[in-house]
């Protein structure tokens, strides 16, 4: 007797595929149909995509840039300008709120009561409050109540104005420069605007206390046997953290840390609330004299994804780092 | 949050282009939007909703201000009652991606009328009569010795961020090559703010708005006003292209608010002059106008007397005008540019034919 052939819809091998590629092919024809229909309409509405007017001059100034910028210089120039200001910020914040997190984490762990008492205020008060009240306080209440002009907060080298931070540098001709003023306007080589110092403030701090808390979970999950083993050996406080504790609370800390960057580089863009002009700033006024809100918006969404994605393989990075080589 | 906002304005307007296909092509000829308006009962119009004169909530709770009636006129001429208006507040970046996005009807926003933003491969707007001749000027603390643009240089600027009053400022200093930081804030007040608090030495934008914020000012005169004009302002209301139907409505019902002026219609005599249109039948124009005959609203897809009920929500352009930002106003603006051309100004309607 001939062995039958197993008729084709009852194959165990062949039905999952041909399920599987019967769904790829209605999503395929779904999202054809969408995309088709966008780019119709689109077309219907004159508003096709194009990119040609990236490279037309933009008209309009930035107040301070990383990379020189002006206004006859083309739009994709003052996008790159927002980016690098964007940039800036988030790696500036990143260090900041790294650093306060983890001075504040640890200090929730400390023998001093008043420290950890302060330490859980600050987390409690700065995480309850909305970022963008914050970025407001920052910015009307406290730097825009510094006094200006002659007037402006001096230490010999630094001088803090309502129009900035403005420390002593080498100019051009590599010579120690102290900032002055000059009819009513301080100069110096190296200017910090209160925009860009509201903002960061603002972020360092609002992220600081979450970051704290992810430093906190992480060596609470240290168990207790480690401190006393480590005591018990002859290790001071600040040696058991540093060589017993975080190494092992690291594992824990790092992948919190990953979406609390991520989110300090989302929030970078709230930096329109204090007047300090990034990349959706830029994007913006793009948007407003070209008409092109698609092709600006695609272009802020892959910006902010691109910066995600590397702070998230940086992350995932140093987490292959820290954790556990199992044999 | 602000990114997200205009997260959500971008995909509703994706969206709204995406599934627009879907809706089929048998649509009325004559506007889809008027039909929805008149399904809806209500407007719903883009105002500024901080701009004393032009809107903004008074203490009484209602908006008011130019731009606040010029909606309410339109309602009252397509739905026979100026309060069936919903105003929606948007700030100058959300403006346009609300209208083209269909979540306003009508722009009145005191926004500037330009080439860029009238053409379809730009901002695709369909712009109605001028409502404001404006132009954009630079105030400064009365104290601060600044007369002119070249006093500026060195120092920072306020200004409203995505507005022409950015755009012009950089192109007026750029060919004075004077140099200036300006520091842009998406919304005005924050931009007020930061220049009340002194962090910018001056503060460029329409001359009509620093008038208006300058008013409610405890000390009006410790700020100057300067005399440079760097630019024209034609603050105008916009519709979208897609739909010229409706853009004719809107187009001529402003008129309608300027020629009752020219004929001396006001909120006061519109009863009697409309009254003696009726019994009189030599006085054709006035009939016309007023619409007691004629089709001049079945041609609009209005009703036939359109101007009677935008009249007799507000008045006509000149009692609008004295109300909102005249003599009669907090804001004691100079009617100036904004005369009627018979009068010397700029203010004209092409005639009800």
């Amino acid at each position: 007797m001939n062995p039958t052939r197993t008729p084709w819809w009852r194959n165990r091998r062949l039905l999952p595929w041909l399920v599987q590629a019967a769904v790829g092919l209605i999503v395929l024809v779904l999202v054809a149909f969408l995309l088709g229909n966008l780019v119709r309409n689109l077309a219907n509405a004159g508003l096709l995509l194009t990119w040609s007017w990236l490279g037309n001059p933009s008209g309009f100034e930035i107040s301070e840039t990383v990379i020189p910028f002006d206004a006859s210089m083309p739009y994709w120039r003052a996008l790159m300008a927002g980016l690098m200001n964007t940039l800036r910020v988030v790696i500036f914040g990143l260090i900041g709120a790294t650093l306060l997190g983890v001075v504040v984490g640890t200090a929730s762990f400390s023998s001093n009561g008043l420290l950890r008492f302060l330490s859980r205020i600050y987390v409690e008060l700065i995480r309850n409050i909305p970022l963008l009240l914050q970025l407001v306080f920052w910015y009307f209440v406290v730097f825009l109540s510094l006094p200006n002009g002659a007037a402006a907060l001096q230490v010999p080298g630094v001088v803090l104005a309502k129009s900035g931070l403005y420390l002593s540098w080498f100019d051009s001709a590599l010579q120690w420069q102290l900032p002055l003023l000059e009819n009513g306007v301080w100069q110096a080589p190296l200017r910090i605007s209160v925009e860009f110092a509201a903002l960061l403030c603002g972020l360092v701090i609002y992220s600081g206390a979450f970051i704290a808390e992810v430093v906190r979970g992480g060596i609470a999950s240290v168990p207790k046997g480690q401190w006393e083993a480590a005591i018990s050996l002859g290790f001071s406080p600040l040696l058991t953290l540093r060589r017993i504790v975080l190494p092992q609370a690291l594992r824990v800390i790092v992948p919190g840390l990953n979406s609390q960057y991520i989110s300090l580089a989302k929030n970078s863009s709230l930096a329109v609330a204090c007047g300090f002009t990034d990349l959706y700033s830029v994007s913006e006024t793009t948007l407003n004299q070209t008409g092109r809100a698609i092709e600006v918006m695609l272009i802020l969404l892959a910006s902010y994804l691109v910066i995600d994605l590397v702070i998230s393989a940086l992350m995932n990075g140093l987490n292959g780092l820290v954790q556990l080589r199992e044999r | 949050m602000v990114l997200l906002r205009r997260l959500a304005t971008a995909i509703s307007l994706l969206g709204a282009v995406i599934l627009a296909g879907c809706a089929g092509d048998g649509s009325d000829v004559q506007s889809q939007k008027m039909a929805a308006i008149k399904a809806r009962g209500s407007l719903l119009c883009g105002t500024d909703g901080k701009l004393p004169g032009f809107s903004y909530v008074g203490s009484d709770g209602r908006y008011a201000g130019l731009d606040v009636d010029t909606c309410r006129a339109v309602a009252a001429a397509m739905l026979g009652d100026g309060e069936k208006v919903q105003f929606r507040d948007l700030n100058p970046s959300e403006r346009f991606a609300a209208l083209s996005s269909g979540e306003v009807d009508l722009l009145a926003r005191n926004t500037t009328m330009t080439l860029s933003r009238d053409a379809a491969g730009g901002n695709g707007l369909s712009f109605a009569p001028t409502t404001f001749y404006d132009g954009q000027g630079v105030m400064a603390p009365s104290a601060s010795g600044i007369r002119e643009l070249k006093d500026l240089a060195g120092k920072p600027v306020c200004v409203p961020s995505g507005t022409t009053s950015e755009l012009n400022l950089a192109d007026r200093m750029r060919e004075k090559s004077i140099a200036f930081t300006p520091l842009k804030f998406q919304t005005l007040d924050q931009m007020w703010t930061a220049y009340f608090s002194g962090r910018c030495a001056a503060v460029s934008t329409d001359r009509s708005q620093m008038a208006a914020y300058r008013s409610i000012l405890p000390q009006p005169a410790l700020h100057t006003l300067l005399p440079v004009v760097m630019s024209k302002e034609p603050l105008t209301v916009s519709t979208i292209n897609a739909d010229p139907a409706w853009a004719d409505a809107v187009r001529w019902i402003v008129n309608g608010l300027i020629q009752a002026e020219e004929l001396g219609i006001t909120k006061a005599n519109l009863e009697a002059k409309l009254a003696a249109a009726k019994a009189d039948p030599s006085q054709a124009e006035l009939r016309r106008f007023l619409g007691v005959e004629g089709e001049f609203g079945r041609q609009l897809a209005l009703p036939a007397d359109f101007v009677v009920q935008a009249v007799r929500a507000v008045g006509n352009y000149g009692e609008i005008f004295e109300r909102n930002l005249g003599q009669s106003s907090k804001l004691k603006l100079d009617r100036g540019m904004n005369r009627l051309w018979t009068q010397g100004g700029l203010i004209y309607s092409p005639p009800f034919r």
